[in-house]
């Protein structure tokens, strides 16, 4: 069996008393997309935080590769190799392609007080990163970020976290603010890259992209662990009926 | 360059602006003299005066802060610096030092307090203007009975910060320095990559490994400590401290950046467009004396132009993010 990405063992999480997520277990692996589902304020958002290092957990352990880690920053997380694309997607709208994709990691040249930003190295490895993701669209580097559709915003931010060297990707509700035709473009994003081996964390309210990419599927209910489960071993039908969180889950639960 | 580059730069309108408005005041001013040597070298001071401050002011707001404790912080520059040469009789350099040291100081109290408060910076920073020229003013009253002190020799000094051509300060050359180091570091350098993102979106900016609060200290001590340099500069040309000089600056600079492009919301701008808004200043200011007409206008004339450049500068960005290159 191939060791786990981001294993979290038994992770519970308090906001000032209010339980945002209790004794969640969870382990991901590498190659392999997991869909984390749930309804509103079900805790997804939460959990990713704890996988990332923006928040740390109350109780339980974070395991990367079966070691035990505490991230106690974003950037201890993105070391390791866990890249983030938040539900904001993260970029800056007045900003251009190039330099959004190199923020905090800008390349340069020249040494002392003359170091600077080697803009037209930014320029041709941003734009050929995109275009590796299959956008098919002609983008200019110097292009602003806030003149792109929501699945080229996308593509940026998902090439980015995989060119930082990111080996697990965390995706929240990538195609939630998106169209039917843009939904599919960003689907396809993450096949491909779940194909080069990064290990994927998928957070979608929508039932039918999970079951159309996911390997494993985690079903959240107001910050619990309803059911977990691999590809195809439940129907469209008893997935909808988890993630509402509803009278069903029992009879789901008990009909395994 | 095609047009519509042109007007997707936040500096253009402050160029065109500037020109319109130096031809304006050369017309109805000319025959007075401000086209003469004079006339420039006074709008030419004051836009650099104002343009040392305006400049690191003009990034600070690009990141999306304010900081309106430059006015207090030129006035107690100019009396520490006075206080130190006459009073205590210390070589120039000791008050020198000690001036620009308060400018560093007042810096990190800004960022420290917008840090820890969370409060908005404008507030934050207005009542640190308070307190600096309050303390200033009592300070040296207590010592020296007054608010302004004379002084009488300021030797080497007088050559770095009071040197004049034709009635040309030494000031815009220093105004020359500061801008070409503030373009440099907004444009080639990663840390002028930060602070557009930081403007455009803190979280972003932070969750992307942004230093946030590395970068708005940095740039709190830029605007305290270029406030302290004008301080020193105008006490050095006045031969006098002065401890309640220097409040115009507390909107001027946030105004001249402004005029010049910059998004009140942070996250768009540029260093030569706040050089444009800070020649139109100086232009305005000292334009008027030479129309003749009461100068009592020009405040109503830079109010009207500020909220022209407001509502132009949130078409240029909304331009700027419907185009598709
Ligand atoms: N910083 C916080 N302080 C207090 N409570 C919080 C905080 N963050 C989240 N919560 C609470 O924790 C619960 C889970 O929130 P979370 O954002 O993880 O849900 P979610 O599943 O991502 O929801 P959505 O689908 O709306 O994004 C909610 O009840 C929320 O109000
Ligand atoms: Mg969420």
């Amino acid at each position: 069996m191939t060791t786990p990405l981001i294993s979290l063992k038994n992770v519970t999480k308090s906001y000032s008393g209010m339980i945002a997520l209790s004794g969640i277990n969870i382990d991901t692996y590498p190659g392999e997309i997991h869909c984390l589902l749930g309804d509103n304020g079900a805790g997804k958002s939460t959990l990713i935080k704890i996988m990332s290092g923006v928040v740390q957990p109350t109780s339980g352990e974070v395991y990367w590769k079966d070691k035990s880690v505490h991230f106690k920053s974003p950037k201890e997380a993105q070391d390791l190799g866990i890249g983030t694309v938040h539900q904001d997607v993260g970029l800056i709208p007045m900003m251009s392609v190039a330099r959004n994709f190199f923020l905090a990691n800008e390349p340069t040249k020249g040494w002392g007080p003359f170091r600077r930003i080697d803009h037209s190295k930014a320029r041709e490895i941003s734009i050929s990163r995109i275009k590796s993701m299959g956008v098919s669209r002609e983008i200019a580097a110097d292009q602003l970020v806030g003149t792109m559709s929501g699945g080229e915003r996308q593509a940026i931010a998902i090439s980015r976290a995989v060119y930082f060297g990111a080996r697990f990707l965390i995706l929240d509700e990538p195609t939630a603010a998106l169209g039917v035709k843009e939904s599919s473009v960003v689907i396809d994003l993450v096949k491909q890259t779940k194909s080069t081996g990064t290990g994927i964390l998928l957070i979608t309210h929508n039932a039918t992209h999970a079951l159309s990419v996911g390997d494993r599927f985690t079903v959240l209910t107001q910050g619990q662990v309803v059911d977990q489960f691999k590809r195809g071993e439940r129907t469209r039908e008893q997935l909808l009926d988890l993630m509402s969180g509803g009278v069903k889950v029992e009879s789901v639960l008990n009909g395994r | 360059m095609e047009l519509g580059y042109l007007l997707r730069q936040t500096w253009f309108g402050a160029f065109l602006a500037a020109i319109f408005v130096y031809i304006f005041f050369a017309f109805f001013g000319g025959a007075n003299g401000f086209t003469s040597i004079g006339g420039t070298a006074g709008w030419l001071n004051t836009a650099a005066e104002l343009g040392i401050i305006a400049v690191p002011i003009g990034l600070l707001m690009i990141a999306g802060e304010f900081d309106l404790s430059t006015g207090s912080v030129v006035g107690a520059a100019s009396i520490i610096v006075a206080m130190c040469t006459s009073f205590f009789g210390f070589p120039v350099i000791v008050g020198i030092f000690l001036a620009l040291a308060m400018g560093v100081g007042v810096g990190l109290f800004n960022a420290a307090l917008v840090h820890k408060t969370s409060v908005p910076s404008f507030i934050v920073t207005l009542a640190t203007n308070f307190i600096v020229a309050g303390t200033a003013l009592a300070l040296s009253r207590v010592l020296s009975g007054s608010s302004t002190v004379s002084i009488p020799d300021a030797g080497w000094a007088e050559v770095v910060f009071a040197t004049r051509w034709n009635q040309m300060y030494i000031s815009i050359i220093w105004w020359i320095a500061a801008t070409a180091l503030a373009t440099w570091v907004l444009k080639a350098t990663p840390f002028g990559n930060w602070i557009f993102a930081i403007g455009g979106s803190n979280d972003s900016a932070q969750r992307a490994g942004v230093p946030i609060w590395r970068v708005k200290r940095l740039l709190y001590v830029w605007t305290g400590v270029s406030a302290a340099l004008v301080g020193v500069m105008t006490a050095i040309q006045f031969n006098q401290g002065n401890a309640v000089a220097g409040q115009s600056y507390v909107f001027q600079t946030a105004i001249a950046a402004v005029i010049g492009g910059v998004l009140l919301t942070g996250g768009f701008g540029s260093v030569i467009g706040v050089v444009f808004g800070c020649i139109i200043y100086g232009t305005i200011t000292i334009g008027l004396f030479y129309t003749g007409w009461p100068t009592d206008w020009s405040q109503a004339f830079i109010g009207s132009l500020l909220v022209v450049a407001v509502l132009a500068n949130n078409a240029i960005r909304d331009f700027a993010l419907k185009s598709k290159n």
